[in-house]
């Protein structure tokens, strides 16, 4: 059954690579299976991430991008496109409404695309804790690009940078005053800016603004900066940096990543081309300058260590007596004991 | 931990662009703990089974007030089929009239829920022939 799922996927056959999805998704014993196989066939596709604060247009966006890069230019072929669109789970009842494919009919009867909608499931960050796994699965399938859309849910939607080699930020004019553009999390994660809406008003403040931040940041030496923070949110890799395994901060040239910005207007289609590039243009730096090969690293080691805490979690649960669980977390209650040494006779058991 | 959610498809196929019924319906099947991938309205057969391929669900729900059922829903059928979908409960709801029934069930389409359908009761449907 997994060797021959597998052998679908690989060929890219549309049902075979839904069900790996749904198997990732739903974590079945299988699916582990699946993917150690999978591993070595991915690795080819550019993962872009698209995030923003609801309404900015992020569905469309993705939907104005997959277009135009099925059609190609003169000077890029086209691509075949994956598409992960993500929206949140009711924490009440578990459900959730899936509409991010209401703005991308576009894209429907061409079979080089492919969506997948998919709910966050209680994950916070933005993602679903299934999403790098799909992402696998349409990598190995053999598509070009892979978008991945976050829920969308705020200032903190920051996980995304670690599944994405180009992350998108999606702002809309009018949504806040010059500091909401100085403040950690969402738009330091920012490889490209798209000010979408932008035939509103305020779509030039707003460029003007991101155009501020992004000038303090080069002063203080921005691509340090900003991967400093990456670092920091990828969990593990701290370790690495301690060996001095840094970031290169720019390439042999020694050129740094200033994060473009393009106005667009997703349902005209207008800014798309200069988006599109953008994107491509950030690709094409991430290999120059070494980055590529470090954040595949950094992305090997956090993933690592998430499979060993939940491997390791799995089997201590496994060994371990549920009567006896239920008493040392009594005693937690009661302070008779605290969580350090009962997690330490639990670990050592 | 992790568990299997049932997906549900919940579209408009036809030119009628009332969607109300399909979103009250698709609130319903979220409220009982449903993953509904909602697609709006003026789906094509070939958009719905497209959907119903990629997002691999266990359920799709066509929601039609046009009079177009007899002539769109043996379409979306094949294509299933074609798919390799034959699983997957289908289901329906809107402007149809008593005497389709015999014939909608004949196609496949199991579940008819009109007007006045208790949203519990299509949820339950749902659920049973889902197992």
């Amino acid at each position: 059954m997994t060797d021959s799922l597998v052998e679908q996927v690989l060929a890219g056959q549309l049902r075979a690579v839904a069900r790996a999805i749904s198997l990732v998704e739903n974590d079945r014993a299988e699916a582990q299976g699946v993917l150690s196989i999978l591993h070595s066939h991915t690795g080819r596709a550019h993962i872009v991430g698209v995030t923003g604060p609801p309404g900015s247009g992020k569905s469309s966006l993705v939907n104005a991008l997959a277009l135009h890069y099925r059609r190609g230019t003169d000077l890029v072929p086209p691509k075949t496109v994956a598409i992960i669109a993500i929206d949140p789970t009711s924490p009440f009842s578990g459900g959730a409404i899936l509409g991010d494919r209401i703005r991308m009919r576009d894209l429907a009867g061409d079979r080089g695309i492919f969506i997948r909608s998919m709910a966050s499931r209680g994950n916070l960050g933005g993602l679903a804790w299934a999403t790098a796994d799909a992402v696998k699965v349409l990598d190995a399938a053999g598509y070009d690009l892979v978008f991945v859309e976050t829920v969308g849910a705020g200032q903190a939607e920051v996980d995304i940078a670690r599944t994405a080699h180009t992350t998108v930020v999606v702002e809309v004019p009018g949504l806040g005053d010059d500091i909401q553009a100085i403040k950690a999390g969402i738009l330091e994660i920012a490889d490209v800016f798209a000010v979408n809406k932008a035939d509103l008003e305020g779509a030039d403040h707003a460029v003007t603004a991101l155009r501020m931040m992004l000038d303090l940041n080069a002063g203080g030496g921005h691509t340090v900066m900003h991967h400093g923070r990456l670092i920091e949110m990828v969990q593990g890799v701290g370790e690495q940096r301690r060996r001095g395994a840094e970031e290169p901060a720019g390439g042999a040239a020694g050129e740094k990543w200033r994060p473009p910005i393009v106005k667009t207007v997703a349902t005209r289609r207008e800014g798309i081309a200069e988006l599109a590039e953008a994107i491509l243009a950030h690709c094409s730096h991430l290999e120059h300058s070494g980055s590529l090969s470090w954040r595949a690293r950094a992305r090997a080691a956090a993933e690592l260590e998430t499979i060993i805490q939940q491997e390791s979690l799995r089997g201590v649960l496994a060994r371990t007596d549920r009567s006896w669980l239920a008493a040392l977390i009594d005693q937690i209650v009661r302070r008779e004991l605290d969580p350090y040494t009962a997690s330490k006779l639990l670990l050592n058991r | 931990m992790m568990d299997k959610r049932i997906r549900v498809l919940v579209a408009k196929p036809g030119l009628d662009g009332h969607d109300r019924g399909a979103k009250v319906i698709a609130r319903a099947l979220r409220d009982a703990g449903m993953e509904v991938i909602y697609t709006g309205i003026r789906q094509t057969p070939e958009m719905i089974a497209e959907a119903a391929l990629q997002e691999d669900v266990d359920v799709v729900g066509m929601s039609i007030l046009s009079g177009a059922h007899m002539a769109l829903f043996p379409r979306v059928m094949e294509l299933l089929r074609q798919n390799g979908m034959d699983d997957v409960l289908v289901v329906t709801g809107g402007i149809i009239p008593d005497e389709d029934v015999p014939g909608l069930h004949e196609m496949g389409i199991q579940g008819v829920f009109g007007p006045g359908t208790p949203t519990g009761e299509i949820v339950r449907f749902i659920r049973e022939h889902t197992q």
